[in-house]
């Protein structure tokens, strides 16, 4: 198959961006997208040019560590998969491709298609956990989990955090990413203990990095490859305005009383 | 004197590690603060280590080539993690989930090391379950268990089709949460480029700062290495991309021995290699075993038929198939262990008799299985992997058998380290992956992930705590010494060797030339003749890359092809070790089949005599040959049997 190439070449984050025209030829429908990256890069290498950098990783779909947005859709035309997971053969012979990198203001640009996402660690590092110290813990049955919970729990704690819902979104939102990690831990027993300190330290912190509202467009359950339901940002609205409401509460109580 | 003091704990085996941990050296709170802890790699080892260090006072700085610690590659575990809960009243314990894993390396690992992975299995599942890892659950709300590979008790705890990825999420909560408290520093996209000793001793790092280029210098008290396997030697492998040995062959340079190099874990059923373009394999689970036929056509009329698409698999009548492991080993079956299976079908395809595009493929065929059982049946057993399978191939297994082919998946050999996971080199760590410990020859299914968990949760709090307490009194060590000088100026010096090459080829050339002689030689099947042509076409090769390579771009900045000519560097003289041990022990021991040394059915014929014992590789100089010392194995509490699978 032959293919013509609109990719984003930016040198670092403060150069100025431009999409440079490539014509890739003889690559066949059984090759992986990135695959087919590789074949563009090893000839400008030949050439003496600087090959595309790209992130990517375990290239089987787990790691979130690609990402590209090709013709408009994060990961590309197929559904549910990763960038590392889309094939050639879901393109035409002959198609002209657009890749560019996600597109959001908390996820800077580093070098072409590669976007800095430390933005997510910040948002986990301010209260995606449960509070525990290795060891003097008690026995893992001791807590009984519904296997309904753990199931829903489980669809939540599936995201690769690989960012495509930031990337769908018109307003850059990370709902969905952060909703996930809530209902993952709200789910269980471990989690509620903090539950409530949780949602409010991760919406703050998402919020302060620069991410956008949720209007629910449904764009990022839409190009999610993990197929996270936006379920989780009701669950996530819900545990925040409880959180919200019981911290008045406490206060109207005095709080802190000793 | 050889410096491979194991340091075994006296006592009867279910004793030592009680023992050890009763008479060890504490730091009390105040000194921990005082103390710096070096983490590089943050998979299940790595994270783990750094967040139990850092609860506990220590000052640690963690370090990870991925653009987050999230991302290493524990995630793509799919299997389970064994522990010896015997939640399911099926009989299983400490001592029969060691003695499974013992008898599973074929009678190569160290008895005392692996009684304390089992000893500590069932706490690793607590720890998980506390920082909210999702297992699966019965009704009850009780965990559930699945079994694995060759066990007859059912311990494998598992998160659908992604333990790995759950587990690894939960160490990197934890770690996130000690971020916050400030006892841990995350450096990502940092890569450790050497290890500096000062007076003998670990005490820092020279790491690569990816994005700006840059060489920085971090000192610390002790320094851990949880920083994986090295099976990308092969090139193909269904490690990440970027999975490397650099930072442990840097160790090994600087004097940490390598442990049974040779030690590699080929799985039986992965996507097979479609085009010379390919990248990387997949797995696909060994449950898959259960209801699916192996086998390959008996002619090859049928054979090149097939593979111009004259013919499919499901006209090829029954009596024209071969079904080759059923044939050799009547008694297992398609369910023989991961080596022999993989050995068979390498054994096929090199006869001509392999199937798809390149020959290099068998048919796992589940045409009996929805027969006797539906395709419902089926569907609920296996649904998400057939969806993988027709995602990557296109193809519909329900319809047409899969293709499967064997593939590089883990490696047991590693650096060397002591009952406190102490190398050779006094004050450096190694955990995990990284290390050789507890996997002999061979790994059983589910036992990485508890084993990288067990590093990092459960063994060195204890042991660093062990080495740092006489060091209360080690002043923070600056960075501004002649021993950083000298490290920086060697890693500057070698960037800008690599950089000066100017040549021809791109870093894959070479690095796929490497895969392709390591695969022939020092893969599935390997011979004397084979092992010593290895040596010969690796150092050719290396000769070569130093000559050719063509590096674009500049050092001050994102690189990536830099980054992989670093790697492939180190891979290519990693190949030559691996091909000298596997030279050097002559005998067959789970995943190292030497053909020479086989039974006349074609089994695996073990040397206890000769080659009881770890071959611990001590580093003398570039080009001048190692020099092997070697550790004898004891076994006190097991009797060495032969593994027969007929």
């Amino acid at each position: 198959m032959n293919f013509t190439l609109k990719i984003w070449r930016q040198k670092n984050a403060k150069a100025k961006g431009k999409f440079v025209t490539y014509k890739i030829n003889d690559i066949s429908s059984n090759c992986s997208f990135l695959e087919m990256l590789d074949i563009l890069n090893e000839q400008l290498v030949v050439k003496g040019e600087e090959p595309v950098a790209f992130d990517h990783d375990c290239r089987e779909g787990i790691c979130g560590t690609c990402s590209l947005y090709i013709n408009g859709r994060p990961h590309g035309p197929d559904d549910a998969v990763t960038t590392c997971q889309l094939h050639m053969r879901k393109f035409k012979d002959g198609d002209t491709i657009v890749v560019e990198p996600w597109r959001a203001k908390p996820f800077p640009v580093i070098r072409d298609l590669i976007c800095d996402r430390q933005a997510f660690d910040k948002i986990i590092q301010a209260g995606g956990f449960i509070s525990v110290n290795t060891g003097g813990i008690p026995d893992a049955n001791a807590i009984l989990i519904p296997k309904e919970k753990a199931d829903y729990s489980m669809d939540a704690a599936a995201c690769i955090g690989c960012g495509a819902c930031v990337a769908a979104c018109k307003n850059a939102s990370a709902m969905l990413f952060v909703a996930a990690k809530v209902s993952h831990l709200a789910l269980l027993p471990q989690g509620k203990a903090e539950a409530s300190e949780r949602v409010q330290a991760m919406v703050s912190k998402m919020d302060e990095l620069g991410f956008g509202n949720c209007t629910n467009t449904g764009a990022c359950e839409a190009e999610c490859p993990k197929q996270i339901s936006i379920t989780n940002i009701a669950r996530m609205n819900r545990e925040f305005l409880g959180a919200k409401l019981g911290a008045q509460k406490k206060r109207a109580s005095g709080g802190g009383g000793f | 004197m050889s410096k491979l003091n194991s340091k075994i704990p006296s006592g009867p085996l279910p004793e030592k590690w009680m023992h050890y941990k009763d008479h060890i050296n504490l730091v009390n709170p105040a000194n921990k603060r005082k103390l710096d802890i070096i983490v590089v790699g943050t998979g299940l080892a790595g994270a783990s280590a750094a967040a139990s260090l850092g609860a506990l006072g220590f000052k640690v700085k963690a370090f990870c080539y991925q653009d987050s610690s999230r991302r290493a590659h524990s995630i793509a575990a799919q299997g389970g993690i064994n522990a010896s809960k015997n939640y399911q009243n099926d009989g299983d314990s400490v001592y029969r989930l060691f003695y499974d894993t013992i008898k599973g390396g074929d009678y190569r690992a160290r008895e005392a090391n692996v009684y304390r992975l089992a000893e500590v299995s069932g706490s690793i599942i607590d720890q998980s379950v506390a920082l909210g890892v999702p297992f699966a659950r019965e009704y009850g709300g009780l965990l559930d268990n699945r079994s694995f590979g060759g066990a007859q008790v059912s311990r494998t705890f598992y998160a659908r089709g992604q333990t790995g990825q759950q587990l690894l999420l939960g160490a990197y909560s934890a770690l996130s949460r000690q971020i916050k408290l400030g006892t841990v520093e995350m450096y990502t996209r940092h890569e450790m480029l050497d290890l500096v000793l000062i007076d003998g001793k670990a005490r820092g790092i020279i790491a690569r700062n990816l994005v700006d280029g840059k060489i920085e210098r971090y000192s610390a008290h002790t320094v851990v290495l949880a920083t994986g396997g090295y099976g990308n030697v092969f090139f193909l492998s269904t490690n990440a991309m970027g999975s490397n040995a650099t930072a442990v062959w840097k160790a090994y340079k600087r004097g940490a021995y390598f442990g049974n190099p040779c030690f590699t874990q080929i799985h039986p059923t992965c996507i097979p290699v479609h085009g010379d373009y390919q990248s990387k394999l997949t797995l696909m689970s060994e449950s898959l075993r259960n209801d699916g036929r192996i086998w390959v056509p008996k002619n090859k009329e049928d054979v090149e038929a097939l593979r111009h698409g004259k013919l499919k698999p499901k006209d090829i009548a029954e009596e024209n198939r071969d079904y080759y492991l059923e044939r050799r080993y009547p008694a297992f079956g398609n369910l023989v262990p991961r080596d022999v299976a993989s050995r068979a079908a390498k054994e096929r395809c090199d006869a001509g008799f392999g199937v798809g595009e390149t020959g290099l493929a068998v048919y796992l065929d589940f045409a009996a299985a929805i027969k006797r059982l539906g395709k419902k049946a089926i569907e609920e057993r296996y649904g998400n992997l057939f969806q993988m399978y027709n995602k990557i191939v296109d193809e519909d297994p329900y319809e047409t058998p899969m293709m499967i082919y064997p593939a590089v998946h883990y490696t047991m050999g590693g650096l060397w380290v002591d009952y406190e996971l102490q190398s050779t080199v006094p004050g450096l760590f190694i955990a995990g992956e990284a290390n050789f410990s507890d996997h002999g020859a061979n790994r059983l299914g589910a036992s990485a992930l508890m084993q990288g968990l067990a590093d990092g949760y459960f063994v060195l709090p204890y042991t660093l705590q062990n080495y740092l307490a006489d060091q209360i009194n080690v002043p923070r060590f600056q960075t501004d010494t002649k021993e950083f000088d000298e490290a920086e100026k060697q890693v500057r010096g070698r960037i800008q060797k690599l950089m000066d090459v100017k040549g021809s080829k791109p870093v894959d050339y070479f690095h796929k030339q490497l895969g392709r002689i390591m695969w022939d030689n020092v893969g599935m099947g390997r011979n004397k003749a084979g092992l010593e042509k290895a040596i010969e076409q690796i150092r050719k090769t290396r000769e070569e890359f130093w000559k050719d390579v063509k590096i674009p771009g500049d050092v001050d900045g994102l690189n990536p092809e830099l980054e992989k000519a670093g790697r492939v560097a180190d891979f290519l003289e990693l190949g030559e070790l691996m091909a000298m041990d596997a030279l050097n022990r002559e005998e067959s021991c789970g995943g190292h089949f030497r053909e020479e040394y086989q039974t006349p059915e074609g089994e695996a014929m073990r040397n206890d005599a000769d080659f009881m014992y770890v071959a611990a590789w001590e580093y003398k100089g570039d080009n001048v040959a190692p020099e092997v010392h070697k550790e004898s194995l004891n076994y006190e509490s097991i009797e060495v049997k032969q593994r027969n699978y007929k």
